[in-house]
């Protein structure tokens, strides 16, 4: 027997009551852990991503476009740039690094990436079985697609024309499998390499004269910080290219999606401070059904602050319960949503990672419950003994 | 034991109230260890302001109330809380059982809240002694007024109180129950060596009780 038993005891006697300020505050918990680790992670992938990309060379049109398109896959290209107008960038003295990127292709909606064998060097990719490509036409696949498609090293597959499943596909033209690369955590895992010539040798059939090839863009990397200064304006106004950094765009995008973002964690708040005022009305009831139970436990001894500390310790109990079912629920609703996203091959979203900010949003569960506790504990601690007793 | 000295309650003049009222006036009150009182009087005559008095519930407008020794004025706060959980035990006319706790808990609640081990045994021999044995587990809500009584008497005694204080035991019940309720507040007493304070406006406890202290007499 102690406060904790006698306050469970309370909460078992009124198990609705209990139930329902549970799930609202674990409802409201739940959708700001989710919104934590959601742009927690989408954050920290994007950067990942674009690490080391200072700028994204490509067709002309949205900028936007081309870095979602060229760093992130998740886009449509702007088009195609000429080869030549592309080597004459990359010899340019303010680019370290240039890597050619052709796009065009899917299997089973992941993107054929035709790149040099820097583009995997730039991520540090490891391989898990076989090797780099070599010849025109071998592939090497990202782990999450190897894993998806179910192929091996040895495997050929034709791809399909566009990035959803079902374009034109190139029967004549199988792609080999000669490797498959460990999961990095990066737009990798989702992609299927191989070399630029492997992307021409599917589109051109023979046609195109080696003089008019094209390729979809180019990630560079600057000589020196000055660049930033320079290049892109060059690239924009000198050339029939255009030039995006991945840096600027990201931060617009989040700018934009942070609108959002900040509603649903208003949301959240609101369903938080809901939950609040539930338990507090749930303990301004209690308190009033439990008055002459709390006169008696003066009588039998209890003092005031006793008391105050039961009422307390109650609004305490039942807001950690409910911070803690947010917070796993919080995890859980992530990892489907990573579960969907994933079989939608979006950005994977995991909810088995923890957020820094999660001890916070148990400590503001459990400020409200201490704020709906007060006022009843004020009123315990108040009451006339004696008068409660008779009225009875 | 207990001794009382110029005992006066009166609530002052107020909104509601528009003239000062004494409720309670008891010059002189005095009782032995182990003597069993019978406070008697009308409903209105003060036996249950008395009782509060005795208990430290309230506070006198003027006098002294002395319980075993310890002069109650003296006492403040949560060290008046403690010593009345360890000193007395009051059986409320409204028993007051708690809904949420089964009889057991409600019996353990007793030592718990008043800072002393908390003896399962002394609670389950009580709970047998008083035949309450198979209703352990039961909550107040499924015990019959009888049993519900049994159950306050026994969390009372659960400290073994120096003094034991029963207000209108008897109300709502036939005359068989009415003299077992007395009978067990008097056993239970003797056994804790208690004095036992008991009001009522019920003449049929007169017989059982020597002494008798009478309320609501007009001061001459």
């Amino acid at each position: 027997m102690n406060l904790a038993s006698i306050s469970f005891a309370y909460l078992r006697a009124r198990p609705l009551a209990t139930a329902l300020n549970l799930l609202l505050l674990a409802l409201g918990i739940a959708t700001i852990t989710l919104l934590l680790l959601a742009t927690g992670q989408l954050e920290e992938r994007m950067g990942r991503d674009a690490r080391g990309i200072d700028l994204v060379a490509g067709a002309k049109g949205s900028p936007m476009q081309l870095v979602l398109s060229a760093v992130f896959h998740l886009d449509a290209p702007t088009g195609n740039i000429p080869l030549e107008a592309a080597q004459a960038l990359s010899r340019h003295p303010a680019v370290k690094k240039a890597i050619p990127l052709a796009l065009g292709d899917s299997y089973r909606g992941f993107r054929i990436v035709g790149a040099s064998r820097d583009y995997p060097a730039h991520y540090g990719a490891r391989l898990a079985s076989g090797r780099l490509w070599d010849e025109s036409m071998e592939v090497v696949l990202g782990a999450e697609v190897a894993a998806k498609t179910g192929l091996a090293v040895g495997a050929t597959f034709t791809g399909a024309h566009g990035l959803g499943a079902g374009g034109e596909a190139h029967e004549e033209e199988p792609f080999k499998v000669v490797g498959v690369l460990a999961p990095g955590g990066s737009v990798l895992d989702r992609l299927v390499l191989t070399s630029v010539e492997s992307v021409w040798e599917v589109h051109e059939h023979g046609g195109v004269k080696p003089e008019r090839r094209e390729i979809t863009a180019l990630l560079i990397q600057y000589a020196s910080p000055l660049a930033a200064a320079t290049l892109p304006r060059q690239v924009n106004a000198g050339t029939a290219l255009q030039a995006a950094s991945p840096a600027y765009e990201s931060a617009r995008l989040f700018r934009m999606i942070g609108v959002g973002v900040e509603v649903m964690r208003a949301f959240g708040l609101v369903l938080v401070l809901a939950a609040g005022l539930s338990v507090f009305i749930a303990l301004l009831n209690a308190l009033e059904e439990r008055r002459y139970d709390l006169a008696v436990m003066r009588m039998l001894g209890a003092s005031r602050a006793k008391l105050t500390g039961l009422m307390l310790l109650e609004g305490v109990a039942l807001a950690l319960l409910g911070g803690l079912a947010g917070i796993v629920l919080g995890h859980v609703c992530t990892e489907v949503l990573g579960l969907a996203l994933q079989a939608a091959q979006q950005t994977p979203l995991t909810g088995w990672v923890w957020d820094p900010q999660e001890p916070w949003l148990l400590a503001l569960a459990v400020a409200v419950g201490i704020a709906a506790a007060l006022l009843p504990a004020w009123r315990a601690y108040r009451a006339d003994v004696a008068l409660v007793l008779a009225e009875g | 034991m207990l001794s009382v000295k110029g005992l006066r309650l009166r609530y002052s003049a107020s909104a509601v109230l528009p003239s000062t009222a004494e409720v309670l006036a008891l010059e002189r009150f005095e009782a032995a260890a182990g003597e069993h009182w019978l406070v008697l009087g009308v409903s209105g005559s003060g036996k249950t302001t008395l009782l509060n008095l005795l208990a430290g519930l309230l506070k006198p407008s003027a006098g002294e109330i002395e319980v075993g020794g310890q002069a109650l004025a003296a006492l403040q706060g949560a060290a008046l809380d403690r010593w009345r959980g360890r000193t007395i035990g009051i059986v409320p006319q409204k028993l007051h059982l708690v809904a949420s706790l089964n009889v057991l808990e409600n019996l353990l609640l007793a030592p718990y809240l008043a800072g002393l081990p908390i003896k399962r045994a002394r609670a389950e021999a009580l709970l047998e002694q008083l035949e309450l044995k198979d209703k352990v587990n039961a909550k107040p809500a499924q015990l019959s007024h009888g049993q519900a009584q049994r159950v306050a008497i026994a969390r009372a005694v659960m400290n073994r109180p120096k003094l034991l204080l029963a207000d209108e035991p008897t109300a709502n019940l036939d005359d068989a129950n009415c003299f077992s309720a007395l009978q067990l507040l008097q056993d239970q007493s003797r056994e804790c060596g208690a004095t036992l304070i008991v009001a009522t406006h019920d003449q049929r406890a007169r017989a059982r009780f020597d002494k008798r202290l009478q309320l609501g007499l007009s001061p001459a």
